[in-house]
Formats: C-alpha cells, structure tokens, sequence
C-alpha cells in the first residue's frame, strides 16, 4: 500500500494510473446517468465509489470496463484509451450477481478456472501453473473444500466468494468489484473484506462499488461519491451517521448460512437488529 | 443388427444419426447454458426455407439449407443486439417468417408434394443419400473444430455476457459464431429428425444429463451419451418396428430425461443423507427469527 495515496483523492497525477475518466457521459435510452464524471485512481490504490441507488456508481464502473459505451469523454485503462486496451488479462472483475451460476450446473472449480480465459491461448491444454493459480484463488477466499462442488449447491454468500475467485484465477492486478458485499451475511462479509485486504496487501489496485462501506471501512483508503451522474465527495471515506453510524448496523439481511458450519450468534447480530433492515435495491 | 446393416440405406441412415447424436448435445449445452433453448427451433423453421430454396433450384437442399440458416442466424444475433428486441420475439419473428418462406417456396416447385415437405419436417433418414452423408459429415467436422478452439470463450459468454466483455472477449464475434455453429447443427440434425423436432436433439440429452450432474464437462458429456443413445437406439427401434425414426428418437430421449430425473432425485437424497448439514435452526438463537430461505439462494 502507498502511503502517499491515502487520501490523495487522486492528486498524485505523477503517479501511473489504473483508470482515467475523463468528463465521461454515458446514458440508458437517452436517460444521462453519467453527467461528465472526471475520476483518476492511481495504480495500488483501494478505492470505493458510494452513492444512492441511480447515483450512477455502477453504470461508472461499467463504463470503465466497455461494458456500457459512453456518449462522450475518454476511458483510459492502464494508460491506454479504452478501445486500444488489450492487457484485459490485467483486469479482474466482479460482477454484480445474485448468483453465479448459470441454467446448467457447473462446479465452484469450472466457474473459478473460466476467470482465466483471458490469460490462456486458445487450443492450450492446462498447465501446472493454471492449475495452481486456480488452487491459491479458491484458497484466498476460503473454498478449496468446495472445489468439486455445484456452484448452485452454495449459499449466496460463497456464490459471491466464487466470483471473487474467478477474478483472481487469472492473477490480474487490477480488480473491479461491483457490490460484492450485497446480499451476503455478516460472517461471509468479513471472508470478503480479508480476502480485499489481502490483495490491497499485495499491491493490487481494487476499486469496489459500495452501497455502504461496512467492514470494508479500514480498508478502504478514498472515496469517490456520486449523486445525479456527478462526483459530489472526493476524498476520504465519508463518515457514516444517523442510523448508519450505528456500529455494528447492515443494511443487508443477514441470514445464518446452512452451509457454514456453526453460525455462532454473535455473527448475526441481535434479532431486534435484523427486524428492520434495510436490503438494497440494484440500480 | 446384422440384418439392419445389410441395407445400404440403413448405414447411411446409422451414420447420420451418429454423427447427430453426437454433435448436437454439445452445441445444445451452450445453448442451454445461454438460456437460448429455443434457438434451434427457430434456425430449424429458416432452414426449412433453405430445403424449398434448393428443391425448387434443383440444388443440394441440405447446402442451401445450411446457407439459409446461416443467414437466418446471423439476423437473430443482429436483431436481438440491435433492436434490443428480447431474445424469445426475435426468435418469434424467426419461427414463421422461415417456416412461411418454405410452405410458399415448396408450392411453387413443380413436382414437390406435401410429401416432400412433410418429409423435411418430421425427417426422413432413410432417405438420406451418399452426397448427404459427405456434407453432414464436413458439417460435423467443422462444428467440431469451433468448440474446440472456442469453447473456452463461448462458456464464459453463455455464463455471464458481461464478464465475457470485462475480459476482452469479442462478445459480438462469439455471438454470432455460436449462432452459426448452432445452425449449421439444425441443418445436420435436420434430415435425421426433421426440422420440427431438430431443437428436441440439442435440448432434451442436456436437460436430462443436468439431472446427474453438478458439473459443465460432465454434463457435456452425458448429454452426447444420451444423444448417441437416443439416436442410434430410436433409429433401431424405428427400423424394427416400422415407426416414425425422428419420432421414436426424440420420445426415447423424453424417457430417459424421464429416467434420470427420477434418478437425479434419488441420487441428490443419498448425497444429503451422507453429509448432513446444520439445516435446523438453533432453539432460541438468531436463526429462529428468520425466515428459512433456500440453500443457494439470496431472498432479499
């Protein structure tokens, strides 16, 4: 981790960047969602995009892939405009998903060695060492007893773990996480935010987007906050408050996970907690 | 068997089905996999514009049939991408305009019957000649090829579009390629089992082998068991007992998708008693105030 980026909010121009957006406009059926949104994230750097919901956080990150095409301003990827980028084995990305399956069964191993197709040449047999990356991703996220295991078979929490390993298998060193936190329980959250640690550790450059920062606070080291399609904050995380700053508060549903073994209470939190929680919406 | 190989028909008939039941699982899971089940029906319908294009230009019906359904995919992948027309409709649009094309186009060939047309519609595998047989081979061939070279990529695309563009894939290219591949497969299926049971061949192996199965390969490969099985086994079935051949191929494919759902779901209950898991709420923790949901699956 450097230092020097810790709530640069992204002055540190000398530095080499991950991402660029520049004056990015992007829009759904006419509809601006993006309205000139101007972001660099420096390479190392763990940065979380906040917003509400039609903030336009997601549709950024998107952006930022080619996965939604903008109608105006630049994307620039590792230094590269976005159209000429072709380090795609660089990127890990983690989509928002409820699940990670899709209509036939396929194991946790499947799902997590496709996150290579960008590393392999076409026609190459698995080596050695596609293999042993496949073992150290299951391994970071805490699932190497589920290798042979239908991915349909896990709790949407792991399913969420099992994405974040798809990302890894390719060993990229820039990740981008879309809610990876939603819908999934308080004990497999923490899984995550070691898992995210542990990367920043390494020197990876993780942008996540978040609906809250949760126990991902220590983690992250600048915030980006979008309202209307705009950057509004820019900076330091911003402190939680009201019902939010509440320690120990989850805005999702946390649910004991049949296939943890011993949910212990204290990972649940209290009932009168989880009566009025607040799950939130995809935008 | 010996007798049914005496009929040079019969062994053509045999190897065409082999190689159907062979080729068409594969490009069905994808397919599946995709959520595009239906795809292969509506290619089906467009071929059958392809077979009255060739009966009435007095060319090989199985070649412009594939030419044909080329086209015809290459428009759905478009028309689904760019008039953001939902998969199902743009199949729809599909469906009859091909299967309008080929009634009004075999009317106007002289000398075709409904006989003729019923026979591409429910297949007619006896009938299958030497030149068929090559093409249908050099088909399965190149099918063959595609998945091998671009399997990799098509699972991540039938998995997840999005992450297939996060990682650099050319998800148009892929797209469309898969689409081709699926209508060159109608086209060889198409003459075993006829154009109106083609997409039974790609779907129903998958659907049962999904039964048995928690994993992609492994369901890839029971599914072309399955199919070879149904096919070859329907085929026979058909020769002795003087049936319809697509007919009795696609309804033993329904029973042994009967069969391995009756076994899928004993075998899942054997597998649940050996690893039992914490499933009862704890009396009085937390867990008793929530609502059970569904393992695998987030109900907000």
């Amino acid at each position: 981790m450097s230092a020097q980026f810790k709530g640069a909010g992204g002055r540190a121009s000398d530095a080499p960047h991950a991402f660029q957006a520049i004056d990015a406009h992007a829009a759904y059926d006419g509809v601006p969602v993006l309205n000139g949104v101007s972001v660099d994230i420096p390479v190392g750097q763990t940065m979380a995009v906040l917003g509400p919901n039609g903030s336009g956080k997601s549709t950024l990150m998107r952006a930022m892939l080619g996965i939604v095409p903008l109608t105006s301003g630049e994307i620039r990827i590792h230094g590269t405009p976005l159209r000429r980028f072709r380090g795609w084995r660089r990127i890990g990305y983690v989509p928002q998903r409820l699940t990670a399956g899709g209509a036939v069964p396929a194991t946790v191993r499947e799902i997590v060695a496709s996150g290579q197709v960008a590393t392999r040449r076409r026609l190459s047999f698995t080596t050695k060492a596609d293999r042993a990356a496949v073992d150290e991703a299951l391994d970071t996220v805490g699932l190497s007893d589920r290798a042979g295991d239908a991915v349909r078979e896990l709790s949407g929490g792991q399913q969420q773990r099992v994405l974040i390993a798809r990302a890894l298998a390719g060993r990229p060193d820039t990740f981008v996480m879309d809610e990876p936190m939603a819908g999934v329980d308080a004990e497999n959250q923490r899984a995550l935010a070691g898992a995210i640690t542990r990367l920043r550790d390494r020197g990876s450059t993780v942008v996540l987007v978040l609906h809250e920062l949760g126990p991902l606070e220590e983690v992250i080291e600048r915030a980006v906050v979008l309202e209307h399609g705009r950057v509004v904050h820019d900076g330091e995380a911003p402190e939680a408050t009201g019902e939010c700053a509440r320690p120990g508060h989850e805005h999702q549903h946390p649910h004991p996970d049949p296939n943890d073994p011993d949910p212990s209470p204290a990972d649940t939190g209290t009932a009168a907690e989880m009566i009025r929680l607040e799950v939130p919406r995809r935008d | 068997m010996t007798e049914l190989l005496q009929y040079e028909f019969m062994r053509r008939a045999l190897l065409a089905a082999l190689l159907v039941g062979l080729v068409t699982p594969i490009i069905g899971t994808f397919l599946v996999q995709r959520r595009l089940a239906l795809l292969g029906d509506g290619i089906g319908h467009i071929a059958l514009t392809g077979v009255a294009l060739g009966l009435l230009t007095s060319t090989s019906p199985v070649l412009t049939a594939a030419v044909t359904a080329t086209l015809g995919a290459i428009a759905m992948e478009l028309v689904r991408v760019r008039t953001r027309t939902s998969g199902d409709v743009a199949l729809a649009l599909l469906f009859y305009g091909g299967i309008a094309g080929g009634v009004l186009l075999i009317g106007m060939t002289p000398g075709a019957s409904n006989a003729t047309l019923t026979s591409f519609l429910f297949g007619s595998v006896s009938t299958v000649g030497e030149q068929d047989i090559w093409i249908v081979g050099v088909l399965a061939v190149g099918v063959a090829v595609v998945l091998a070279v671009f399997g990799r990529e098509l699972f991540v695309l039938c998995q997840d579009e999005e992450v297939a563009r996060a990682h650099g894939l050319p998800v148009r290219f892929l797209s469309i390629l898969l689409a081709v591949t699926a209508a060159l497969t109608v086209v060889i299926a198409m003459r075993v089992v006829g154009v109106l049971m083609v997409s039974a061949l790609m779907i129903v192996p998958v659907a049962a082998a999904q039964q048995l199965s928690r994993s992609f390969r492994v369901t890839m490969g029971l599914a072309v068991l399955i199919g070879l099985v149904s096919s070859l086994g329907g085929l026979t079935t058909a020769f002795y007992s003087d049936l319809s051949p697509g007919a009795t191929i696609v309804l033993l494919a329904l029973a042994i998708f009967c069969l391995s759902v009756v076994v899928g779901g004993v075998l899942r209950r054997a597998g649940r008693r050996r690893t039992p898991e914490p499933l009862q709420p704890v009396p009085g923790g937390p867990a008793d105030t929530m609502p059970q949901t569904d393992r695998g699956r987030v109900t907000p």
